[in-house]
């Protein structure tokens, strides 16, 4: 059946395609009603929902939960350590697997399969297999006056670090194969020509992989912003904890209030639904970028 | 830069700028040959650094998971690690209550996750593959899950799973004491809610994994196939399925992977109470607990780290053998 003629026959409404909008709109309310209930429970008073219950027709909607969770919670301080850990992870993971996949592509010196295989490896363990010998090392490592505590271990440096060493093993591979679709005519013109080997990276190479750069950017933020595990081990300090992590110390506090820990709960989840919705397409090509590969 | 790549399909940094078809033979000799000192040395710093920092975190603490599996050590000082040989290892597979349940629910995470979510995420892939309208819209739900973190999501879940307040014990009035059901306390129902709250955001991951190997299937296989008298079902498993295989390849590691990766919807749900131990929160427990035993969980991290790298190493060896041959 040619395109043409499916074109053609979609004109009449035909049953099956409403019976699979049907199916497709239930589903997808269905996988929206979490957070939908979420918001809900987050837009009532507390007093309201243990009066009448949780289910029941709600008599006053209102904003107060996120306001008050945002105040008390003092939730600016933690979006402001989390801006601290997350904007130099991400660009430093970007330039250094940058680096080694323009290495690893451009340059044939037979350890490039190798090395390429021991970043990715590295970056597909479960973080639980290095957590305790990378905790006592933090703890080992004295750094007095570089880090506020005077070592590795909570500090924001120390979690850089571990985001950057971690994720680089998925961008360095992504990046390695989108360079090795550049043509080689490319950077051998360049060379011939006498252009270094940092110019030939800086600027021929590296701005031809924007889009791949931009769709890793979205995915590494989202990543290292939604990052739970790093900060709970890593850091001891609750106030040096970035936003993600901080949640689980504040909804201990506000446990009484389920109204309020869903509004603070939602509250950290914007940054990111505002990254996706802006940035759909970057975040879904990365996502699919190394997998199609792989 | 965002507007500037936006404005393209999708795929757009999957597909290779456009130019000569990849060229993968061998860089002339010649081309080494060009480069001066200076560059050689930028080269090493360029392949040097990233390279130290990963293997110095990540690998060079892997094998010190190892290391550490076979001694005690109190954590002060270098002197006081004692080699204990396989102490560690017998105490764990033979002494300890948890480990045994954590490696089943490793497993039951897998075979949930995989029997559930992934068909669902291919179901709903071809669907909304079909040039069907408000494609996007649907995507987008269906994807939500997966760009909020885990800890959000546990604590969205427990509003529909607490005992008292949740949703579900409203609706069927187990709200009332006496009647509680504790889908988060109960050991023979905690681990199943929290999968299906796993299992929600496992779906979207699938959908869009399965949504770009789809892409990747060439229209007129299709159309053969109809030509064929093949109906959409017989199409899509003789055709369609088949060509697949490199997704499906990927989406059963990132499956294992996740399964053994599992540990922050947990945490945030009951801290790994009983009924929902895992391996990953056993080994993080001994951490941040107030008995560390440094190689007695390094031992459970080398139990994980088996595990991992035994899907991990073949998987990267046929990919990477699939790319040379390329």
């Amino acid at each position: 059946m040619s395109t043409a003629v499916v074109a053609k026959q979609r004109t009449p409404v035909r049953p099956a395609r409403i019976l699979l909008h049907t199916f497709l709109i239930v589903t997808a309310l269905a996988w929206l009603a979490p957070l939908l209930w979420a918001v809900f429970a987050a837009l009532r008073p507390y007093s309201e929902t243990s009066n009448r219950g949780y289910v029941s027709w709600p008599h006053k909607l209102s904003f107060e939960n996120f306001t008050n969770a945002f105040e008390q919670s003092d939730m600016m301080h933690y979006f402001g350590n989390t801006l601290i850990i997350a904007v130099p992870a991400v660009l430093i993971t970007l330039l250094l697997s940058s680096m080694v996949a323009f290495y690893v592509s451009r340059f044939d010196f037979r350890l490039n399969i190798f090395l390429l295989l021991v970043f990715t490896a590295g970056n597909l363990l479960p973080q639980q297999v290095i957590i305790t010998p990378l905790y006592r090392l933090y703890l080992l490592i004295d750094l007095p006056g570089i880090t506020t505590s005077g070592k590795l271990y909570d500090s924001a440096l120390g979690l850089v670090l571990i985001h950057v060493a971690f994720q680089s093993g998925f961008c360095a591979f992504v990046l390695s194969n989108y360079m090795r679709m550049l043509p080689h005519e490319l950077t051998e013109a360049a060379l011939v020509d006498g252009a270094s080997v940092w110019r030939m990276y800086w600027q021929i190479v590296l701005p031809l992989c924007k889009p791949a750069m931009a769709a890793l950017a979205t995915l590494l933020s989202i990543w290292i912003y939604n990052d739970f595990f790093w900060a709970i081990v890593l850091i001891s300090t609750g106030e040096n904890m970035p936003i993600t992590s901080a949640l689980n110390n504040l909804s201990g506090q506000y446990f009484t209030d389920p109204n309020l820990v869903a509004a603070g709960a939602l509250l950290t989840a914007i940054p990111t639904l505002i990254v996706y919705f802006v940035l759909q397409r970057q975040f879904v090509s990365g996502l699919t970028l190394g997998a199609n590969k792989g | 830069m965002s507007s500037e790549t936006s404005t393209k399909t999708p795929e757009a940094a999957a597909v290779p700028p456009p130019g000569p078809a990849p060229v993968h033979k061998r860089v002339p000799q010649g081309h080494k040959r060009l480069l001066t000192r200076r560059d050689r040395i930028t080269l090493g710093f360029m392949a040097g650094v990233p390279t130290l920092l990963h293997v110095a975190l990540v690998w060079v603490t892997a094998l010190a998971s190892i290391a550490l599996a076979f001694t005690t050590w109190d954590g002060i000082g270098f002197d006081s690690i004692k080699w204990v040989g396989l102490d560690n290892f017998k105490q764990l597979f033979t002494d300890n209550p948890q480990f045994w349940p954590a490696v089943e629910h490793n497993i039951i995470w897998f075979v949930v996750l995989i029997a559930i979510p992934t068909p669902l995420g291919l179901f709903l892939a071809v669907q909304l593959d079909k040039k069907i309208r408000f494609s996007r819209v649907y995507q987008t739900a269906f994807f939500l899950p997966v760009v909020v973190s885990l800890a959000v999501t546990g604590f969205v879940w427990q509003l529909i799973y607490n005992p008292d307040t949740g949703l579900i014990n409203s609706l069927i009035g187990a709200n009332k004491p006496g009647h509680y059901i504790d889908w988060i306390g109960n050991p023979h129902l905690n681990l199943w809610a929290v999968l299906i709250a796993a299992s929600w955001r496992h779906t979207g991951y699938m959908m869009i994994l399965y949504l770009a190997g789809l892409k990747g299937v060439d229209p007129s296989l299709r159309e053969a196939s109809s030509l064929d008298g093949a109906n959409e079902w017989q199409t899509f498993k003789n055709v369609i399925f088949p060509t697949l295989r490199p997704t499906n390849t990927v989406v059963l590691v990132v499956t294992i992977i996740e399964a053994l990766r599992a540990f922050d919807l947990v945490f945030v749900f009951n801290k790994g109470a009983q009924g929902t131990e895992l391996l990953s929160i056993l080994i993080t427990n001994n951490i941040i607990g107030e008995s560390s035993r440094i190689g007695y969980g390094s031992a459970i991290a080398v139990v994980l780290l088996v595990i991992s790298l035994a899907v991990i190493i073949p998987y990267l060896i046929a990919t990477f053998r699939k790319e040379r041959r390329a």
